[in-house]
């Protein structure tokens, strides 16, 4: 117990930054291939706009992956946990640090990746303390020469992607009110796609688009309040089931005036389908996140939107969690998948939600189609697939004044943010989650602009008979599990499918892993010195070589016991999670690090 | 027979009283005014002890004001979140009642909110108060018992001493 305890000990000293650059001498054999290949690239954070996060490079596949050695390096300097995406186009890597947000361009055509240039946000220090769960950011995207970032203060900032030269900025978040920005923008066209955070401090919660020449806002569509705010127009609107019908809904499902700090923010990640010409995002949980406080379905929070990049106007919603009593965001990735559905090709959006149930939607018009759960279940018993809705169990209702014990999911859900990947090759979606419950003591609580609006004081744990960890494979067409594979802490990282038939992702006690797709066997594993909360991907190297690249930096609500040096006789801390997270180590490399892959 | 009965009321009063703090049976007497930010250092410092240090009432006044005024959302039951942990024996700002006052009244840069102006000076002393209960610094005769339900740490009067 004494060594562990003393590994748990949280100094809160920086360590130095290790030299941990090293490059083989296959990499000074450069230029050997030019860099044009489409697979080559990846410009935004998901990979693609249908948000598969699977890479059609197969030169590392299944028989030679146990050889893959770290070819380069990158150590970021930054701390907290590092939630990012690395992208790369045309022989560039660039790469998004938690706060302070610095943007790196890596040149891939030097040994080592060199740095290319360096660019310095300077987001405002107080949005530390508004950014619920860790001071992360997911990615950035590219388009037309441009970096496109939004810093934790929610300044929307595109950068030259030659130069490193700041071409606009335009702030979208209000701090002083708890907003923050933490996801990773997606550029459709020429719009920049923002959506705020701060379902924790009563934000009302949005999605702007702005102009992707000048910075300018193009629309906002808010996920609570009037029609003419959410950008419902119902001429064009046509949700598929009756309960999201209706004028105002935004307003009379809430109690009066509720929905001006009623949640719903935007900070998973956005998909597109061009032939459909929609986005599709998942909006966040309610506010306060106690029920009592704000009877109805709150709309339109906990569910997906439907909307046209072009004007923002919605085509249709469908609420995953009405009047969520969990803390059940619905922001999880959405895919767009087109399957054959009982007999049938169907154009269709996959989404594991944190309420444990993974959704298959008619992503034309937002039927539900099948609603499995894919854990342990007790908040709910199921989904009517007649009118869509959520059957809660009232047993684990929260009421003021009662600690209700053993709530599973808890808060935060099955699954998380951590984005899932889809191989056409296997046809299995690969889900990164947890099993988690939480004991919930809830009461009445006040709004004081720029503190949390909570109302419950949560304390989570693991499961009981299970593991607190999982890797799932889930055949969306069987609609079961085909494998899972076990891990000691939550599974806060992406995932990556390849075309060589391997799937990587990585855990909070710092392993990077390559599992076999198709029957979940272990093949490679690497210890990167820091929990891994970020997104793997993959691309071809200016040699013409495969990479696989992963960030390090232990954090994110999972992680913040470590990263933000937490005391952990307090299980409520980090919102409950630290009941969980007790015996999660200190990292023994502090700082960020990006790792990259490839073959001997 | 009533004086008996009376005395023996007193006897309980007085025992009751002796086992924790002296009472004020006037109203709550005001903490020292608010020195301003540019009198942390040097002579006010040392004069600013907080009136309620070893006040249980005023304590746990804190302790309800903590979540009151949503420091529990940030900070937890001490043990942090969005903010620094509380608990521990590590301090950014110092831990004289002054510096603790003073983050409270004029917040600090990396994201603790100022509540100078939302809240009054005494409630700011009461928030100071349970801040160092919350470590454990106060006797556990003036700390606050343990939870009704949810408490997941020790009870702030096992605290002390540790
Ligand atoms: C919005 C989140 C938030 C709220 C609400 C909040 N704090 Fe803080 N608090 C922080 C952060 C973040 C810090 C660290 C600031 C820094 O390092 O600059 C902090 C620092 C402090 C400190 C200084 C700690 C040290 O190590 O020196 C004290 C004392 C404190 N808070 C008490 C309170 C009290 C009492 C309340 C309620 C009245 C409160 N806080 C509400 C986020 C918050």
């Amino acid at each position: 117990m004494i060594t562990l305890e003393s590994s748990l000990i949280c100094t809160c000293v920086r360590a130095p930054l290790r030299a941990r650059r090293a490059w083989p001498a296959a990499l000074l054999l450069l230029h050997a291939l030019a860099a044009s290949a489409v697979d080559a690239e990846w410009p935004m954070a998901s990979g693609d706009y249908a948000n598969t996060r699977y890479s059609t490079l197969a030169d590392i596949d299944t028989s030679n992956v146990g050889t893959l050695a770290e070819a380069f390096a990158f150590d970021t300097g930054v701390e907290r946990g590092q939630e990012a995406a690395p992208i790369v186009v045309g022989g560039t890597l660039y790469l998004l640090t938690a706060w302070p947000n610095v943007l790196y361009a890596l040149d891939l055509t030097r040994p080592g990746a060199a740095v290319k240039w360096k660019f310095e946000p300077h987001p405002a220090p107080r949005a530390q303390g508004e950014a619920c769960c860790d001071v992360v950011t997911r990615g950035i995207a590219y388009a037309d020469g441009t970096v496109f970032m939004v810093t934790l203060d929610g300044q929307a900032i595109a950068v030259d992607a030659a130069t490193g030269a700041e071409r606009w900025r335009t702030p979208l978040a209000d701090v002083a009110h708890g907003e923050t920005v933490t996801m990773a923008p997606l550029v459709v066209k020429d719009r920049m796609l923002v959506g705020n955070s701060g379902g924790e401090m009563g934000v009302r919660g949005w999605l702007t688009a702005l102009d992707t020449h000048t910075g300018a806002v193009a629309w906002r569509a808010y996920s609570t309040g009037p029609d003419r705010d959410v950008l419902i127009n119902h001429s064009r609107y046509a949700p598929f089931y009756p309960t999201d019908r209706g004028t105002d809904l935004g307003v009379a499902t809430w109690p009066p005036e509720a929905w001006k700090r009623g949640g719903g923010g935007a900070w998973g990640f956005v998909s597109y389908d061009p032939a459909l010409d929609l986005l599709y995002y998942g909006t966040a949980n309610p506010g306060p996140w106690n029920p009592e406080q704000r009877a109805g379905d709150n709309k339109w929070t906990s569910g997906v939107f439907a909307r046209r990049p072009g004007d923002g106007t919605a085509a249709w919603f469908y609420q995953w969690s009405p009047h969520d009593r969990h803390d059940y965001d619905g922001i999880n990735e959405m895919m767009l998948l087109d399957l054959d559905w009982q007999g049938a090709r169907r154009e269709v959006l996959v989404h594991p939600d944190r309420n444990g149930y993974v959704y298959v939607l008619d992503r034309k018009n937002g039927e539900v189609l099948a609603a499995d759960p894919f854990v342990t279940v007790n908040t709910s018993t199921g989904v009517d697939l007649k009118t869509g809705r959520l059957q809660y169990d009232p047993g684990k209702d929260p009421r003021a004044g009662l600690t209700i014990r053993n709530v599973c999911p808890a808060a935060p859900g099955a699954k998380d943010w951590q984005p899932s990947a889809y191989s056409p090759r296997t046809g299995l979606l690969y889900l990164p989650h947890q099993h988690l419950c939480h004991d919930a003591q809830t009461y009445t609580t006040s709004y004081i602009a720029g503190t949390p609006f909570l109302g419950v004081t949560a304390q989570m744990n693991g499961m009981a008979g299970t593991s607190r960890g999982a890797f799932t494979a889930w055949d969306p067409l069987a609609r079961r599990a085909r494998w899972t594979l076990p891990e000691v802490f939550p599974v806060w990282s992406g995932a990556l499918a390849t075309a060589g038939d391997l799937v990587f992702y990585g855990t909070l006690d710092g392993w990077f892993k390559a599992v076999d797709a198709r029957s979940g066997k272990p093949l490679w594993q690497q210890q990167t010195g820091s929990g891994i909360i970020g997104q793997p991907m993959a691309y071809r190297g200016p040699d013409g070589r495969e990479y696989v690249a992963i960030m390090s930096g232990v954090g994110g609500w999972a992680g913040a016991v470590s990263s933000g040096c937490l005391d952990r006789r307090d299980g409520t801390a980090a919102l409950g999670f630290v009941g969980a997270m007790k015996d999660l180590p200190m990292p023994e490399v502090k700082t960020g690090v990006l790792h990259v892959y490839a073959l001997p | 027979m009533r004086c008996p009965e009376l005395a023996c009321l007193a006897l309980i009063v007085c025992l009751a009283g002796c086992e924790r703090e002296t009472r004020h049976f006037t109203a709550d007497v005001p903490g020292p005014a608010y020195p301003g930010p540019r009198a942390q250092t040097g002579t006010v410092a040392g004069r600013a002890e907080n009136p309620y240090a070893r006040n249980a009432y005023a304590v746990n006044e804190g302790k309800r004001l903590f979540r009151w005024y949503n420091c529990n959302g940030c900070h937890a039951e001490g043990g942090g979140g969005m903010g620094v942990p509380l608990m521990d024996a590590e301090w950014r700002y110092g831990d004289r009642p002054v510096d603790v006052f003073t983050s409270i009244h004029d917040g600090r840069p990396d994201g603790m909110p100022a509540f100078g102006g939302r809240v009054t000076d005494d409630q700011i002393w009461r928030l100071a108060a349970y801040v160092r209960a919350i470590e454990g610094r106060v006797a556990s005769a003036t700390a606050p018992n343990r939870d009704d339900s949810l408490q997941e740490a020790k009870p702030e009067t096992r605290r002390a001493g540790q």
